[in-house]
């Protein structure tokens, strides 16, 4: 998978949680709970979700790394490499 | 899938969930959506756990409704469904009333800043400082300061501030001011956000709405199914046993109380020494005692507010709210906005905390007398508020820890779980015995029907990634 499409996947993945999440003015290196106010537990859903579609294991300690649009793609970017979009 | 008899379940499941609290039912709820073959087996003869309900009289009286934060929102859209979600509506009149203060508050912060500056004279900023300090609490933080300490820091010596900010919290979750700062902190703060809020319908409402998703889910469903054994095999879960039945799973999440999950569940024999010293130190937290009113058909009562916590006793004391003859009790009004599909109806549910061993060894003639000596107290206090109710009632009855014990199955009859050690031995059960899940109200934050909603949810990520590893 390229980039861009780990970002349409993860920004999928965000709309399936909250459906009035607006993605015009995000800002991929600032942090998603503060703009799309997001809590831990959606976190938890990405991660769910995540695992679901890709059999990726996200141990906890690396949730940090979810924080921002940009440091979510750097992080699946090696995870999802040989993955088909 | 759907309700099945135990007979006639399959052989096997992905996942058995042993127990419906809400906990169990979110567990099962978002293991089957994400594609997991589950079975929910619940011993009671309906679901839901504490979040419970009775007929009597044709009164519906709910147990644990009482008003919960406005977080449910969320989390009933997301984990549940929409239905469930936009029946969600918000309880505006919370009352106070003890010899220190009375007042009415939406308990929304703004509400809450304004009464604490200007009924209580706190300035705004320490009233402003207290809210960002709660808020900011997380479950990982620092746990040496008490509650207490952190009442004291902010308002010394104003016991009536720390009694409006202690009574409803130890009301809701059984803690005391002796708690980790931070329990009272990350319950407080979800409260706060914005009020109190109930389901229309009421609890069988909920639940039945909650059964039938689970059922569109695929789960499968057994009551009167009263699982006796967790069943071990090579160090891992493998399923359990009903009575001569045996069913095999690939995890089994319990949803009765952690000491009944590794103490009869499971066995200690099946953990390791270390975890075994750790789950020595949890201590089962204390139990309810309600009084439940129903009034005759035709009568009406008046609006006195929609939860009223009251007391007659001079300060605030965990000590004294936990007493046999406790002056300090919440009454529940639920008016006929309650359950508008039905012909109107009103009860009222007297609560108290309370301690089982105060009431295990009682006889048969002391255990009835206690009881209504505790309703005689009930009407006594809510004459104050609706004079001349006791002309208007035609059912009254109380239940005891005893009772809580009976339907729940829980140690002692706790109604609040554990204190906040058991929050650890939950979330690493399955690390010590593989397979091996417990969901249920823990550690004091999760607890309560939000708590315990979203607990349920974060153990179903564990139960996922256990199967898909």
């Amino acid at each position: 998978m390229t980039r861009d499409e780990i970002k349409d996947i993860v920004l999928e993945i965000i709309e399936d949680i909250d459906d009035e999440a607006e993605f015009d003015d995000l800002d991929a290196e600032a942090p998603l709970r503060d703009q799309l106010d997001l809590d831990s537990m959606d976190f938890l859903d990405i991660v769910m979700e995540l695992r679901k579609r890709y059999k990726l294991q996200i141990p906890e300690e690396e949730y940090p790394q979810l924080a921002t649009l940009k440091s979510c793609i750097d992080y699946l970017e090696p995870k999802l490499k040989d993955v088909a979009a | 899938m759907s309700f099945v008899k135990i007979e006639e379940v399959d052989q096997s499941y992905d996942v058995i969930v042993v127990g419906s609290g809400l906990g169990g039912l979110t567990c099962a709820n978002r293991l089957a959506k994400a594609g997991h073959s589950v079975l929910l087996l619940e011993h009671h003869f309906k679901l839901g756990g504490l979040a419970t309900w009775f007929k009597r009289k044709g009164h519906i009286f709910d147990v644990s409704l009482h008003g919960f934060p406005y977080g449910m929102v969320k989390t009933c859209k997301k984990y549940w469904n929409k239905a469930i979600k936009e029946s969600i509506v918000q309880l505006k009149n919370i009352v106070f009333d003890n010899p220190q203060f009375s007042l009415t508050t939406t308990f929304e912060k703004n509400d809450f800043i304004n009464i604490l500056v200007n009924k209580f004279g706190i300035s705004q900023n320490v009233v402003e400082d207290f809210f960002d300090t709660v808020n900011k609490m997380n479950f990982y933080d620092d746990q040496s300061m008490t509650t207490r300490e952190l009442f004291e820091k902010f308002f010394p010596g104003r016991t009536d501030v720390h009694r409006l900010l202690m009574e409803p919290i130890t009301y809701a979750n059984g803690s005391t001011l002796d708690e980790p700062a931070i329990t009272y902190g990350i319950v407080f703060s979800n409260f706060m956000n914005k009020g109190v809020f109930t389901f229309v319908g009421g609890t069988d409402r909920l639940i039945g709405m909650m059964g039938d998703e689970l059922v569109a889910n695929g789960v499968t469903i057994a009551l009167k199914a009263k699982v006796d054994q967790v069943l071990i095999e090579d160090s891992k879960v493998c399923g359990v046993r009903v009575g001569d039945k045996e069913i095999s799973a690939k995890s089994v999440v319990s949803n009765s109380g952690i000491t009944n999950t590794i103490d009869n569940l499971a066995g200690r024999e099946n953990f390791p020494s270390d975890f075994l010293d750790q789950f020595s130190k949890v201590k089962v937290n204390n139990s309810s005692a309600q009084v439940y009113f129903g009034i005759k058909k035709g009568e009406t009562i008046e609006d006195v507010g929609d939860l009223l916590f009251t007391s007659t006793s001079d300060e605030f004391s965990s000590e004294e709210m936990l007493d046999m003859e406790s002056k300090s009790r919440t009454f529940s009004l639920y008016y006929p906005k309650t359950r508008p599909q039905q012909d109107p109806d009103y009860t009222v549910v007297a609560s108290m905390n309370a301690s089982y061993e105060n009431w295990a060894d009682l006889d048969d003639e002391q255990y009835k007398q206690a009881k209504e000596e505790m309703i005689e107290r009930s009407y006594n206090d809510l004459e104050r508020y609706l004079p001349g109710i006791r002309n208007k009632v035609d059912w009254v009855e109380a239940a005891t820890p005893r009772t809580f014990n009976r339907y729940t199955l829980h140690t002692k009859g706790t109604s609040f779980g554990t204190k906040f050690e058991g929050l650890d031995v939950s979330r690493s059960i399955f690390k010590v015995l593989p397979g091996l899940f417990h969901v249920g109200s823990v550690g004091i934050i999760m607890s309560g029907w939000l708590g315990a909603i979203n607990y349920g949810v974060i153990v179903a990520n564990d139960v996922d990634g256990y199967i898909r590893s």
